[in-house]
């Protein structure tokens, strides 16, 4: 086994903080701690002022470029940024992990402020498939419609549509909040873990299919449940959770959230009994 | 992956080649292999246009057999000798490429049975007839294969465009999108996706007198269609049943003489961004496509898992 303590060379783990001691002859690791989250600081991410407000204009560049001109804005101290003409470019605001104010006055492409751990994002246009895939906090606002696989895998933050999404909408969610103002396409919440889905208009065929938890609440017509998904009845507690969170996303006024169709997983399928295949083999 | 792209003009023409080239190139790398377009064109509508080929590209990583140049000139003697038989008048030819050639012809005969006589020649393939069908394919990206046959000179309606990466089948021009909705004038076909009941239907579309020219299993929803209407479907109605008749996942557009449609299977699979307004509907599988012959704000959205829809000139 690798000596670590005799080489100042640290790991990319032990520079972001993930654990503070260095290996030595026998594994003796600190994790991380979430007890200590507000002292967390990613490697790489900026203390911004929101009050230092800048623009860029992004036309002529490619999403690298823009997303490296970014980081230097940010690294500068700017805390408010206003992207100009970012004409359905892909991957544009990924990876931010400091708090910020990012403001797109357009629409973005696919896989739009992807891996996001913190800023607050307002696009004043569409966005395409996979938008903020991945997000762990913060608060992303679409002011127009969102493509397929919009909030894949989030795990934590508000993410807020206020025009329709299409399929796969929270896909594999494991935390956090969608919320949709309009409809929803075939299989949202697809294999969701955690968090809530709210979607006011109607969605597609297969809602909730193979979900593991989590819960979807619909406003409008279901096109069907998928696979192990039922309905649940409305508790005063979802009533409130509502409409708190729709008066935070903007949308909503005056939506009676107490008629929402309000679905959660069944627990039924294969992977929540505790049998192994052979013994499954037998059961059948 | 592939990306597809498709405008239409309502009520005016305008210059459909060089907008589609601009939405291809875009959707670049989506599919490098090669590049098709289907041009609705100003023409006086009094002859055929027919745009054949006699080999294939074999210079740009196509997997097809080296042939000597000569033989594409024996071929093209076939053609003119059969189209003699057939009674047909070319009234102007082009040669655009050692292999490939656009004829503009006078017929009186079913188009089925004009295709399958020209066709009978080895290595001879319709890509398309119609009077104002423009059915371009060829290995390269939109620019290469646009500045190759000259079609950002093109002016027209309506159009529709393929970039395709290659995974099903080969890498040559039989294999390339877009597909002639044969024996239909004027009928063409662009998908990105993949069909996984392809030779059941093949094969039950063939046992119909349906003709297959390649291996591509996007192929097949051209003939599919072009099935349907022989029977007295609809464009639209062909589509719908297409949701239900072709297993797999897929994005596609048709277009006809007069109108441009879209279909997307019901797992929404496949992406497409759509731009809709009185004068203009234009599509592709990214907004970038879009935004390259519409660089200001505009809405667009993504249609839903079934949709179908058809637009008219």
């Amino acid at each position: 086994m690798a000596n670590l303590k005799t080489s100042d060379k640290k790991t990319k783990a032990q520079s972001m903080g993930m654990h503070t001691e260095v290996l030595t002859g026998r594994t003796q690791q600190k994790f991380f701690n979430p007890d200590e989250g507000e002292n967390f600081f990613y490697f790489g991410a900026h203390d911004v002022d929101f009050n230092k407000r800048t623009e860029l204009d992004v036309k002529d560049l490619d999403c690298k470029q823009a997303n490296k001109k970014i980081d230097e804005l940010m690294s500068k101290g700017y805390g408010t940024i206003v992207i100009k003409n970012p004409q359905g470019k892909h991957s544009l605001g990924v990876g931010i992990l400091n708090k910020l104010n990012l403001i797109f006055e357009g629409s973005l492409g696919y896989f739009g402020v992807g891996s996001i751990d913190g800023p607050i994002v307002r696009v004043n246009g569409r966005v395409g498939w996979s938008c903020a895939e991945n997000m762990m906090a913060g608060k992303v606002v679409i002011e127009k419609n969102a493509g397929s696989c919009f909030g894949a895998a989030i795990r934590g933050g508000d993410l807020i549509c206020k025009g329709s999404v299409g399929a796969r909408t929270g896909i594999d969610q494991k935390g956090g909040s969608i919320i949709v103002g309009g409809d929803a396409g075939a299989f949202t919440g697809f294999m969701m873990q955690r968090g809530r889905i709210v979607i006011l208009g109607d969605v597609g065929i297969n809602l909730g299919d193979s979900m593991y938890d989590g819960t979807i609440y619909v406003g409008g017509k279901i096109g069907s449940f998928g696979s192990d998904a039922v309905e649940s009845p409305m508790t005063k507690n979802d009533i409130d959770w509502l409409t708190r969170k729709l008066k935070v996303a903007e949308i909503g006024n005056n939506f009676d959230v107490s008629k929402m169709t309000k679905i959660v997983s069944g627990k039924k399928l294969w992977n929540y009994d505790a049998l192994e295949p052979t013994e499954k083999k037998g059961a059948i | 992956m592939c990306g597809i792209a498709g405008l239409i003009h309502r009520g005016k023409s305008s210059d459909v080649g060089s907008e589609l080239q601009s939405m291809l190139q875009a959707l670049k790398h989506r599919g490098p292999d090669s590049t098709g377009y289907a041009l609705y064109a100003e023409n006086d509508g009094q002859n055929f246009i027919m745009r054949f080929k006699v080999g294939e590209n074999v210079g740009e990583g196509s997997t097809s057999v080296n042939e000597d140049e000569s033989v594409y000139d024996e071929r093209k003697k076939l053609v003119d000798k059969k189209l003699s038989v057939l009674g047909a008048t070319v009234v102007k030819e082009d040669k655009l490429t050692p292999y490939s050639f656009r004829y503009e012809i006078k017929i009186d005969i079913d188009l089925m049975e004009f295709s399958k006589a020209i066709e009978s020649i080895n290595n001879v393939e319709i890509l398309s007839i119609g009077k104002s069908l423009e059915l371009v394919k060829d290995l390269g990206d939109a620019t290469v294969v646009s500045e190759r046959y000259g079609l950002h000179k093109i002016k027209g309606t309506h159009g529709i465009g393929h970039a395709r990466m290659a995974t099903e089948s080969g890498v040559d021009i039989k294999s390339a999108h877009p597909f002639w909705g044969y024996p239909f004038s004027d009928v063409s076909v662009v998908h990105n996706g993949q069909l996984t009941n392809y030779w059941n239907n093949r094969r039950a579309l063939e046992n119909k007198g349906m003709r297959f020219m390649s291996e591509c299993d996007s192929e097949l929803i051209a003939v599919f269609l072009a099935e349907k209407m022989r029977n007295g479907a609809t464009l639209e109605q062909g589509m719908k049943e297409s949701l239900t008749g072709l297993d797999g996942v897929f994005t596609y557009f048709v277009a006809t003489k007069d109108s441009l449609g879209m279909a997307k299977d019901t797992m929404a699979a496949k992406p497409l961004v759509l731009y809709e307004s009185d004068e203009l509907v234009a599509m592709g599988s990214e907004e970038i496509a879009i935004r390259s012959i519409l660089p200001q704000e505009i809405d667009t959205y993504d249609p839903f898992d079934g949709e179908v829809k058809v637009w008219q000139i």
